[in-house]
């Protein structure tokens, strides 16, 4: 079957009681991509994610996956796609092999079959095949959970909030698989509250509290931010966050991590421009060794900043 | 009795033949901001259970306000606040019923119950939802609210067990704010993140791998002991040592 | 059927694993069965008694003054004949008679043989075992001091069933203990093993397979049913070793029939975890919907005669009511199919009205 996008949604909507959990959400991931949903809990991510895989019908609206329609054809669609959910969704007293083998048999597939597939992730999981996953560290549970939702060799992966809990280095390990199978050609969707994590993705779509709010390739929302943004380094930080947010011009003030950044009101003022006012700002407050430079916007700012345009509910 | 906040000496945890936690010794200052870091099963959560006085070491010794916490877990107990990102406030109890029920618990007067929760509710803008179901409120506020419940007896030393995880920037960014504000008025924090930028928040941080401490000291101090650029660096250079960067 | 296959290993593997659920399936019924067994022993004093003396002489003297003078024994009537004790059995007033010959003194002299019917009231055979046991002893020692060395004592006993013949027998309680056994196993655990997954959220990544609805619970139910078959054969055996509970019926047909009601516990908790969201939630359905009405309306512990009329009605409803009328009837009365056909119909209408109900609301997705 040819179809044109991997995932096609329109006009998403599902509702909890008065909670629109999904709130017209339409998107569109291409064949072979690697598709990012970022977003902190509460935003619709695992609503949107369970649409996607047949386990929840929408209110309003319609997707497709692999060019199927995901409430008509979802038995279809079930023997297509990998699934790994937010919780660790395997079973504790069953080991790796056991729970690897009862996935492979659900399909009615079995795991020597698999092993080109899931060969990368096999390596590292392989020294504790015979443990129970329950005594799997939180990195290893998540790499035994992407291996059994990669086990029947599904043609779409998806995968929400697969890094979550997980320390830095094992979600950078998880991360690098992920390019791995990415060049394979499978098209992945993931969803995840890190926001480092999104420069690794071809695209994201940020989400907040059911809607998106922009979607596009990292590096371009971190182009397209529409003021001048500035880290501002040194000082005591409480102090200088303070007077910082007390500059007539400032739109917001955030730390990040060890320094402050600011975003100015004015569109028509250049980043420069804006430093040296802030230097005279700062100086005159009698605040001494601050630093202030202009920097390219990251994720994490653009989506703070558009969450701020988005009236809180 | 140690004027440190924290004071840990050779603090050991062993369950059967696996060392949890390896003879580790640090200390915390009065008002200070200390960032407990380490990959998962590293022993951040061992040793942390053990300072507030829910599990008992097995060899050395740690004072937390002064209290030894194997003798006296009691009234560390009494002069500690704790949150914990998997259970902090009852969600089918309201704002109010939760803040009354802890108080309780921590024996704080009643009317400093109705004063503090006067104020705890202004200051992180709930005013008007005392009496909403605490499963009814956005899960940024949830965690504001836990924090500051957590501190509603006024103690000395609170510990934070990731207590930002999964939550939107903004609301991680205020959480901190009301971190600084508690530490700026004298309590100490001990706090344990995933989120390297959130340990550059920290006065001083520790980095924990198989149980023992790798390494330690400010934020500034512990990228340039290990000639890294970023704490990213340095957290992927301790606990996978083969791994390139 | 690979994907069933392995579902059925998978549920396998969990059971064996789960060592305290387990230890309790296997080894409570036959425990229950020594605690039922041993409690419903009656306190054997004071039985009713006749002696049937058509010709007194010193000896039967002696004997009626023992009986009289025993705390165990209550010597209601000498009688002449044996006419009155039909009646007398069936109204319940005596439990026990001797039936003594003629010329009692003249054989002890002589060393005769000396033949004494001992009739009890056997329709609660454990008792009857221990009044028959008392009656022997008083003769026998009777007899022993009337003629030490002799050895003409012929004690015939027998327990005639027939005069109580609504069977308010104690071995009773074994048919009901197998339906309780069976009804935790096939419902209540069925219905917990499904909410698990739903609670776990492995079911989500069930939904999401290819397999069916269905085939996950006929794997889920799978390893239960053969655990349910191996604890009935254990409460069984228990039954007939420490209490000589009765196996009059065919075998065969026993373990059919408990096959029968395997499926419809079975079916009962499959409607059972559609309806309950949390383990919890199954478990108290199970037990209050399910165990409660086992235990106190199908006959198990109260006879059904003595329930009001309105919980009788309701009683027939509750499956197990029907099941103890078909095990009994096998077990003590040993009746066959022919007469039982009609309980065993109502049974199989009922499983097959619980599994179009329950597999109507699997779920094939969540919410």
């Amino acid at each position: 079957m040819t179809y044109e996008h991997a995932v096609e949604t329109e006009g998403l909507v599902r509702r909890f009681g008065d909670d629109a959990a999904l709130d017209q959400v339409s998107l569109q991931v291409e064949p072979g991509e690697l598709y990012g949903v970022i977003g902190p809990d509460g935003s619709g991510k695992t609503t949107l994610f369970r649409i996607l895989v047949t386990l929840l019908l929408p209110d309003a609206g319609a997707a497709r996956v692999l060019g199927r329609d995901v409430v008509r054809d979802f038995w279809d669609l079930r023997t297509r796609l990998g699934y790994m959910p937010g919780r660790f969704s395997l079973y504790p007293d069953l080991s790796v092999a056991e729970n690897l083998g009862f996935f492979a048999s659900l399909f009615d597939t079995t795991v020597a079959e698999a092993r080109d597939t899931i060969a990368p992730i096999w390596l590292q999981l392989e020294p504790f095949s015979s443990r129970r996953a329950g005594a799997l560290s939180g990195g290893m549970k998540q790499k035994l959970a992407l291996c059994c939702a990669l086990v029947h060799r599904p043609e779409i992966l998806f995968l929400d909030e697969p890094t979550t809990g997980v320390d830095a280095v094992s979600r950078k390990e998880f991360w690098d698989l992920l390019g791995r199978l990415k060049d394979e050609g499978l098209p992945i969707v993931v969803s995840t509250p890190y926001m480092d994590e999104a420069s690794r993705c071809d695209r994201v779509s940020l989400m907040q509290q059911g809607k998106l709010l922009v979607t596009d390739r990292p590096g371009e929302i971190g182009r397209r931010y529409p003021r001048p943004l500035l880290a501002v380094r040194g000082g005591q930080i409480l102090g200088l966050l303070g007077a910082l947010r007390r500059f007539p011009h400032a739109a917001a003030v955030w730390p990040f991590g060890d320094s402050l950044h600011y975003t100015d009101r004015r569109s028509d003022v250049s980043p420069e421009a804006v430093a040296r006012e802030l230097m005279a700002y700062v100086d005159s407050a009698g605040l001494a060794g601050v630093s202030i430079q202009p920097i390219a916007a990251g994720i994490e700012d653009a989506f703070m900043w558009y969450m701020v345009q988005e009236p809180a509910a | 009795m140690s004027e440190h906040a924290i004071d840990s000496r050779e603090l050991t945890r062993r369950f059967g033949d696996f060392t949890a936690v390896n003879a580790i010794t640090f200390h915390v200052e009065q008002g200070e901001v200390f960032g407990f870091l380490g990959a998962n099963g590293a022993g951040k959560t061992t040793a942390m259970r053990m300072l507030i006085g829910l599990l008992v070491p097995t060899s050395g010794s740690a004072t937390v306000a002064g209290f030894d916490i194997s003798s006296q877990a009691e009234q560390v107990r009494r002069r500690i606040g704790y949150m914990s990102q998997r259970f902090s406030l009852y969600e089918d109890l309201t704002v109010q019923e939760n803040i009354t029920l802890y108080g309780g618990i921590y024996g704080v007067s009643n009317r400093d119950i109705v004063t503090r929760t006067g104020e705890i509710l202004t200051r992180i803008g709930l005013q008007d939802a005392g009496k909403e179901l605490v499963r009814e409120i956005p899960l940024g506020w949830k965690q504001q609210l836990a924090f500051c419940v957590a501190l509603l007896h006024r103690p000395g030393i609170v510990f934070l067990d990731e207590p930002t995880g999964g939550v939107d920037p903004i609301t991680r960014r205020r959480f901190w704010e009301l971190i600084y504000e508690a530490a700026a008025e004298g309590t100490s924090v001990l706090v344990t993140t995933h989120y390297l930028d959130e340990a550059e928040y920290c006065n001083r941080i520790s980095i924990m791998v198989d149980g023992a401490i790798a390494a330690m000291g400010t934020p500034a101090e512990v990228r340039s002991r290990h000639g890294a650029a970023t704490l990213d660096e340095v957290f992927l250079r301790l606990t996978r040592p083969g791994a390139a960067a | 059927m690979k994907a069933f296959l392995g579902f059925v290993r998978k549920e396998t593997l969990h059971l064996l694993r789960d060592r305290q659920t387990l230890a309790i399936l296997l080894l409570l019924p036959p425990l229950q069965v020594l605690i039922f067994g041993f409690a419903v022993r009656t306190d054997v004093r004071k039985i009713p008694i006749v002696l049937v003396d058509p010709a007194p002489d010193v000896a039967t003297l002696e004997l009626r003054d023992r009986l009289a003078a025993s705390e165990r024994f209550r010597l209601l009537a000498v009688a002449p004949s044996t006419q009155v004790l039909d009646a007398q059995f069936r109204s319940g007033s005596i439990r026990q008679a001797l039936v003594l010959p003629r010329d009692v003194e003249r054989r002890l002299g002589r060393g005769d043989s000396l033949p004494i019917q001992l009739l009890t009231d056997g329709s609660d055979p454990n008792t009857g075992g221990i009044m028959q046991g008392y009656a022997t002893a008083v003769v026998q020692r009777w007899y022993t001091d009337a003629v030490p060395s002799g050895n003409g004592l012929r004690i015939d006993a027998s327990s005639r069933l027939r005069y109580n013949p609504t069977l308010e027998s104690s071995h009773l309680f074994v048919p009901g203990l197998v339906a309780f056994v069976l009804t935790i196993m096939s419902a209540m655990m069925t219905a917990i093993s499904i909410t698990r997954e739903k609670e776990t959220g492995t079911m989500e990544m069930l939904l999401v397979s290819p397999i069916r609805p269905s085939a996950i619970v006929a794997g889920k139910v799978t390893p239960y049913v053969v655990l349910a078959f191996v604890s009935v054969l254990l409460v069984l055996i228990a039954a007939r070793t420490v209490f000589q509970v009765p196996q009059r019926g065919s075998l065969a047909l026993l373990l059919g029939e408990c096959g029968l009601y395997i499926l419809t516990a079975l079916a009962l908790g499959i409607v059972i975890s559609t309806q309950a969201p949390t383990q919890r939630t199954a478990m108290i359905f199970a037990l209050a919907g399910l165990m409660m009405p086992t235990m106190l309306l199908s006959g198990f512990i109260f006879p059904l005669d003595s329930l009001p009329v309105w919980l009788r009605a309701i009683s027939n409803v509750v499956p197990a009511r029907w099941f103890l009328l078909i095990v009994r009837g096998i077990m003590i009365k040993g009746a066959g199919l022919a007469t039982l056909w009609q309980e065993t119909l109502i049974l199989v209408g009922m499983t097959a009205f619980f599994l179009i109900v329950g597999s109507r609301k699997l779920a094939i997705r969540l919410g």
